[in-house]
């Protein structure tokens, strides 16, 4: 025993997988204080928190690079307290929430204000992501010193993309100071506009207006050509075409510095699903073809694309039961993205585990360049462990997040976040 | 034949529910030209018609139809969106199942609405119009027309001209005419044509006087003005010059077809007077049709008798 007294946890014979190191063997995890102490077989502390992940996977906590809190600005849709405890419900122990906020985190004030209210709430880490522009209104770049200093770990506009090429040239330009990475939300909005579902033969039959796949690729066309241009990080969020893919592809072949995400909406879904009109499915960009949906799969599987995020996207019931133009683009995710995963990566597309925890935690925490998403001795313990195979009702009544825009309600979902420890605490066990 | 519950679109109709309500509308069309021409099929029925976008005569025609069968009708329009007023679809049809009417006939400016209505309501639901989606009646109409016309749906040649995009009509004279066999073509500037169309088994052209006398029913689409004004094409003239149905052109038409129009028409824009008002102009007949078809409709979701 030591002198002062660390509180320590010992994590008995789960499956420990380490995408970094590619680890993925039966062993027991010791947690002293906040750092990962030992990592072996039949360990045996005395004193220590006993936790039996028999037939569970450990992994290391899953890192979410894109979801919305609408903190400040939309408290009836979701804060910051109700967003963390969503997500360590969901198995994240780190979100970077975007600047989409009223008023948006483009300045310190905004962003000290997130990092207290996430120290208060004391539950997982949230990162702020910084605004590009200034009220993200697309036209001059913000204070990127001034945000990264108060703690911001990129810069998006999300919810628009960068319209104009020379702003968005600036801003990587001017992001290569601080070696920030730039997430652009790609869709040209001259063709997007008054779009509510993918462009399509199911758009054509529902009589609704449609998003057409070239909004997207045409941006992201241009991004990797500014990125190479400019020599900025670049990443791309929730890509939803084949094209997309096709396009990240060879840009990577080529050297250009960029990563990508998806949610899994985009690889659970097409767009067959709009037939019902429900409200829920509706996100932006829609959700796509069967060909796109193959194409995402595809792209997961050969790397092109790095991480899987949630765009969780809280409305209130009300936004949501307008009709399906009217109602807002979103659904919330933080809560079902390890079951998706589960249902169609590892169950029906055959993904090893190895493949799935690297996109939900090594590659993000790459594009964050944080010390996180490793389970190795004298690292971090920001730890998930899942549970594969329990099955369990996503019910209204046990949604943490405040908002119950998910097409899951009532739905039985495989898998789950047994326990979540952050930061050496454990800060959720499933059912308690 | 047991009717679903509501009359959403043709989409979801089979061939042999498509022949009940145009055979049920024949039997009704006789009754029109009758003296007192009423009967009390649904006599004790009240029918609400929901209007949430305008159209004076969908909603006329309706009435007509239901007040024809001795059913009370409430008719009732707003035009603002829900969320103007600060209330849901979903309040909407709670209300309306307050009130504890029979049946609804709704038209709403977005797609899908009437289908989110039936799901929350217990009365029958009749779609007058949703959005760029369905008009269900209106092809069931044009469809008995048709028949009228011809004697028979299958293998008829059919061509919709006009903006096709934004159509309903359109789209339900598609789903409705391609499941009684008949072959149905589009033709309009690209910019007005929905992707990927030719999936429902549609042919798509370009250009009208190419094709215009191979068809036995030329049926033109209201063209909206604002269409013009959001670039979809150079402006009236070009149109009318492309896409009209002027005398000059329809002379090109075979001998015993037929000109079709929903209405309301924008003479001389796609349609000229003199052809509007011509020999082969059955749009008057479709007018009346409306009524018919309207009646049988209602009469086979009310579960009306006759005695």
């Amino acid at each position: 025993m030591q002198g002062e007294r660390l509180s320590s946890i010992l994590i008995k014979n789960g499956r420990v997988i380490d995408p970094k190191t590619r680890f993925d063997r039966i062993a027991d995890i010791l947690i002293e204080g906040n750092k990962i102490q030992k990592i072996e077989r039949n360990l045996k502390v005395e004193g220590a928190k006993i936790i039996d992940a028999s037939g569970m996977i450990v992994s290391p906590g899953f890192i979410d690079l894109h979801c919305h809190l609408r903190d400040p600005g939309r408290p009836d849709e979701e804060t910051i307290e109700s967003g963390a405890k969503a997500a360590i419900a969901g198995g994240f122990t780190t979100i970077c929430c975007m600047p989409n906020t009223e008023p948006p985190i483009d300045n310190e004030g905004i962003v000290n204000y997130i990092i207290k209210e996430a120290q208060r709430v004391n539950l997982c880490r949230v990162y702020p992501i910084g605004t590009i522009t200034k009220k993200r209104e697309g036209k001059e770049i913000s204070e990127f010193g001034e945000l990264i200093k108060a703690g911001v770990k990129g810069f998006s506009d999300d919810g628009n993309t960068v319209g104009d090429a020379r702003v968005l040239r600036y801003a990587m330009e001017y992001s290569k100071i601080f070696n920030a990475t730039i997430f652009e939300h790609p869709l040209d909005e001259s063709l997007s506009k008054g779009g509510v579902m993918n462009e399509g033969e199911i758009s054509t039959r529902l009589g609704l207006p449609g998003s057409p796949t070239i909004a997207e690729e045409l941006i992201v066309a241009r991004d990797l050509m500014l990125s190479k241009f400019t020599g900025a990080k670049l990443h791309l969020c929730h890509i939803s075409t084949r094209g997309s893919v096709e396009l990240i592809r060879r840009a990577k072949k080529e050297g250009i510095d960029v990563t990508c995400e998806t949610c899994p909406h985009y690889f659970f879904f097409n767009d067959r699903v709009l037939e019902t009109y429900n409200t829920n499915y509706k996100v932006n960009p829609p959700i796509r073809s069967e060909i796109d949906r193959r194409a995402i799969i595809e792209g997961l599987r050969d790397g092109t694309i790095d991480c899987i995020s949630t765009d969780h996207a809280p409305h209130t019931q009300a936004e949501k039961e307008l009709e399906f133009i009217s109602a807002p683009f979103g659904m919330i995710g933080l809560e079902t993205a390890l079951s998706l995963v589960i249902m169609q990566l590892i169950n029906v597309e055959k993904f090893t585990w190895l493949e799935v925890i690297d996109k939900l935690t090594y590659k993000p925490a790459q594009v964050l360049k944080e010390k996180l998403g490793v389970l190795k001795e004298g690292a971090i313990a920001d730890i998930t462990i899942i549970n594969p195979n329990i099955k369990w009702q996503y019910k209204p009544e046990n949604i943490k997040s405040k908002s119950k825009n998910s097409p899951f309600l009532n739905k039985e979902l495989i898998g789950r976040a047994e326990y979540v420890i952050v930061n050496g605490e454990i800060k959720y066990q499933a059912g308690v | 034949m047991y009717p679903k519950k509501d009359l959403l679109g043709i989409e979801e109709l089979n061939s042999k529910e498509i022949q009940n309500y145009l055979d049920t509308a024949e039997k009704f069309l006789e009754i029109l030209d009758r003296p007192i021409p009423i009967i009390p099929a649904l006599r004790g029925k009240t029918i609400l018609t929901l209007f949430f976008e305008p159209s004076t005569r969908t909603q006329i025609s309706f009435s007509v139809a239901a007040k024809r069968l001795s059913a009370d009708v409430i008719n009732f329009s707003a035009s603002t969106s829900s969320v103007k007023k600060g209330e849901t679809l979903l309040d909407t049809a709670k209300n309306i199942e307050a009130m504890k009417v029979d049946g609804v006939v709704v038209r709403h400016f977005a797609s899908g609405a009437p289908k989110i209505l039936a799901e929350n309501l217990n009365a029958f639901v009749i779609n007058a119009g949703d959005g760029t989606h369905e008009h269900p009646t209106q092809a069931l109409l044009d469809m008995m027309t048709m028949r009228q016309h011809f004697g028979y749906l299958k293998n008829l040649n059919v061509l919709i001209v006009g903006d096709i995009l934004h159509s309903r009509v359109a789209r339900s004279n598609i789903f409705g005419l391609k499941t009684m066999g008949a072959n149905v073509a589009v033709c309009a500037p690209p910019t007005l044509i929905p992707i990927d169309i030719e999936k429902l088994n549609v042919e798509v052209f370009y250009n009208l006087d190419e094709i215009i006398g191979d068809f036995d029913v030329v049926m033109a689409l209201r063209i909206q003005l604002e269409r013009q004004e959001a670039g979809l094409f150079p402006s009236v003239r070009e149109y009318r010059n492309l896409y009209g149905l002027t005398v000059e052109r329809v002379k090109r038409m075979k001998p015993k077809s037929i000109i079709m129009h929903p209405g309301p028409t924008n003479r001389g824009l796609e349609i000229d007077p003199e052809v509007a008002d011509g020999p082969k102009s059955v749009i008057l007949k479709q007018v009346k049709n409306g009524v018919a078809m309207r009646m049988g409709i209602l009469f086979i979701h009310a579960g009306g008798k006759i005695e």
